[in-house]
């Protein structure tokens, strides 16, 4: 992907050849699975087996504390999800912060890249300055914001141009509010470590040879920079974007048990699987949270499989 | 890259990678008391501070001289946290566990499970005998006897009598709160989206002569519950409302209380032990009386806490469980639960020992409002129940009066029928 994306190099001149099926190469392509095999059976039973039970879980009635009740109902789990108006207000809160936050983020880790990119004294300093937020362990971060944001023990109703009654955390927009910020001051550094490698692939020649066209600085950011770093971009975008949409600790310290409107579907399907230990039902949640990832990696591969034949100018 | 070469260190190198994992799951699995001798009997129960948990475990470890040992595992003091986690372990028939400190509320959802033994004859006997009724009925599910009362606990209506006139034992929510708007005060009360909202709503509910869950376990929401609604969006709405009223619990209450930002206040009697660490000034200004009433002409029903202590189904050990949690749950150790950790007893007669007398200037008005509390829901689904409440209730500005009902109702059949809601 990385050596695809610079577009001045021919990479479509290497036909395809046919593999020659001499003894070495098979040895060596068994060599190669049993290499893997380890690894493959490792993820067979640590992801494979937990899906796969989650699944089959879904589809029953079980309820830990009811174990007799237990019986097969096929998608019943699916119904009662879908057609409830909690699910859905949930996923709206969940879409709202992943947005609202990976949108923020992407505009200020770009900054933050440029900045670590073009220090020209100071770059380590910079950079393990910039990354302390992400370093930070995401419970303490979230109970530093919780506490912040007390009108009683914080510091913000404090500040100057702030009302002293200042409490956010008691409606549902100030804890959103709260939340995304938390989310945003903890993973901009990971975003923009993420768009740094994608700056180091822009080649210097090219910004010269526009400078040398009489191109501007925005213009140059935008005509060159940016369209050479999409795959990059997207990348971070995807990574970001997934895990906001399972965000579940720094929202659940920031607002226990989703309260004042701020339950993630990930805090619906703890409420329900652990704490109502309603297995059938809180399986189906995790199934469908499951389903909507995919779909959000789905969409943004195939963005990215655009770009990059793009990229490879085969469109 | 050389084909044989390579393959000797990659098998190896599994071979030790499963040699680790094998032998920390063995660790993890090997723990636990040994077979002979003295048995252990674990005991989950919450951290109490004040040590008197650590004391009668100490006490009953002497006594039984090698018979057991009881070995105090400290949980969260947060109630649902608890619950999590004795859930979790029960529901995976985790022998480890022998004693539960149980939470009032958990009787029937533990019992409905069959993860804890009743107590049957003698037993039976030794644990009801001399025991407050309110206490009593918690332990009872079924018909039967699922656990020894051992701590109770109860909210009275504390207020500063250098503030405001004694409220008596008939004051109403309104008043005390329109009391408070005039004198430009605030009630502190317990509304964050967590156990004690539904604690708070239950008592005023049952105070306007409701019960959310009736005897035979049928969802049963009426007037009453718009009552209860009316009283706490009144609060909510009005200048009386605290700082952070949805997300403040018991501490908050506490703290906004010894901040002189309200003259009244809800709340458990850890609230007087600490009052003294402001300064002895301000704990002798503080009064106390009944819980408010919903409605002028009915008594009101304060709510009822408390922990009993049950016998594990999966312990190994439930003879030696059944007389250590007698021991752990004897008189002599509700009196020092209730002077080291503000816990009133369960035993009638333990109320009037002069060191409870001494701990507990109130401790008459206490022993009234353990009596004539109103109990949570008994029901095998009660956290469902609960949770139920705690989002109809919440957050307690958006609450309306007029359609609260019809939401209750329908939030609380889908939780009977195991839905999402």
């Amino acid at each position: 992907m990385e050596a695809a994306s610079v577009p001045t190099r021919a990479t479509a001149a290497s036909p395809k050849r046919e593999p020659k099926a001499s003894d070495r190469a098979r040895s060596e392509r068994r060599l190669a699975w049993m290499l893997c095999a380890p690894a493959v059976i490792v993820m067979l039973i640590v992801t494979g087996y937990p899906i796969g039970y989650a699944v089959y879980l879904s589809l029953q009635k079980y309820d830990l504390r009811f174990p007799d009740q237990k019986e097969f109902v096929g998608l019943a789990n699916y119904g009662d999800v879908l057609s409830s108006t909690t699910w859905w207000t949930d996923v709206g809160t969940t879409v709202i912060i992943m947005v609202i936050s990976v949108a923020i983020e992407l505009v200020l880790g770009m900054l933050i890249a440029l900045v670590m990119h073009r220090a020209i004294f100071g770059r380590g300093p910079v950079r393990a300055a910039i990354l302390i937020p992400y370093g930070i362990i995401t419970v303490v971060a979230a109970f530093a914001w919780k506490y912040a944001f007390d009108p009683t023990s914080g510091f913000v109703a404090g500040l100057p141009l702030v009302p002293d009654t200042y409490a956010p955390l008691t409606d549902r927009s100030g804890s959103l509010f709260v939340i995304i910020l938390a989310e945003v001051w903890k993973t901009t550094p990971f975003m923009a470590l993420l768009l740094l490698a994608g700056l180091a692939l822009v080649p210097d020649e090219l910004h010269e040879a526009a400078k040398v066209d009489g191109a501007s600085t925005l213009q140059r950011f935008f005509r060159i920079t940016i369209p050479l770093m999409k795959p990059a971009i997207l990348v971070a975008l995807l990574f970001r974007s997934l895990d906001a949409f399972r965000l579940f600790d720094s929202a659940y310290i920031i607002q226990p048990g989703g309260a004042n409107g701020t339950e993630t579907v990930s805090i619906l399907g703890y409420n329900v699987l652990i704490s109502r230990v309603n297995l059938g039902l809180g399986s189906a949640i995790s199934v469908l949270i499951f389903i909507c990832v995919m779909l959000i990696a789905v969409l943004f591969v195939k963005g990215l499989g655009a770009s990059t034949a793009q990229q490879r100018g085969e469109v | 890259m050389g084909g044989k070469r390579a393959h000797t260190p990659g098998r190896l190198r599994i071979g030790l990678a499963l040699c680790v994992l094998g032998a920390a799951v063995a660790g993890g699995c090997g723990s636990g008391g040994s077979g002979s001798g003295t048995p252990t009997i674990n005991w989950y129960v919450f951290n109490e501070p004040g040590g008197s948990y650590d004391a009668a475990v100490a006490d009953c470890n002497k006594q039984a001289a090698g018979k057991y040992k009881i070995s105090y595992q400290k949980l969260p003091t947060d109630a649902n946290q608890q619950r999590e986690l004795i859930v979790r372990r029960l529901a995976a028939e985790d022998d480890s566990i022998d004693l539960i400190g149980m939470d009032v509320i958990w009787t029937a959802e533990l019992a409905g499970a069959r993860w804890i033994v009743p107590w049957e004859g003698q037993r039976r006997q030794v644990a009801t005998e001399g025991k407050l009724a309110g206490p009593l009925k918690t332990v009872e599910y079924e018909g039967k006897v699922w656990g020894v009362p051992f701590t109770s606990n109860t909210q009275l209506l504390w207020y500063r009598k250098d503030q405001v006139p004694n409220p008596g034992d008939t004051a109403t929510w309104d008043q005390i709160i329109d009391t408070a708007v005039k004198k430009g005060k605030q009630v502190e009360v317990q509304a964050a989206q967590y156990e004690g909202l539904t604690v708070w709503i239950n008592s005023m509910v049952a105070g306007a002569g409701g019960q959310i869950v009736s005897q035979n376990g049928d969802v049963n929401v009426g007037a009453s519950v718009k009552d209860a609604a009316t009283i706490e969006h009144k609060l909510a709405t009005s200048k009386a409302a605290p700082a952070g009223m949805s997300t403040n619990k018991e501490d908050e209450a506490r703290i906004g209380f010894e901040s002189d930002r309200s003259d009244y206040e809800i709340n458990y009697p850890f609230i007087y032990p600490s009052a003294a660490g402001v300064s002895k000034e301000f704990q002798k200004n503080i009064g106390w009386a009944r819980y408010p009433r919903t409605v002028p002409d009915r008594p009101s029903r304060p709510p009822l806490g408390g922990i009993n202590i049950a016998v594990s189904s999966y312990s190994k050990h439930q003879d030696a469980a059944f007389a250590a949690a007698e021991c752990i749950a004897n008189d002599k150790h509700q009196a020092i639960a209730a002077q080291k950790g503000g816990l009133p007893p369960t035993t009638k007669s333990v109320y009037d020992t002069a060191a409870v007398k001494k701990a507990y200037p109130f401790a008459a008005l206490l022993r009234t409002s353990i009596d004539n509390a109103a109990p949570r829901p008994v029901t095998p689904a009660y956290n469902d129940i609960s949770l139920a409440i705690q989002k109809t209730f919440h957050p307690p500005s958006s609450v309306a009066p007029d359609d609260i009902v019809d939401k209750l109702r329908d939030r609380l059949d889908k939780a009977a029928e195991g839905k999402i809601f």
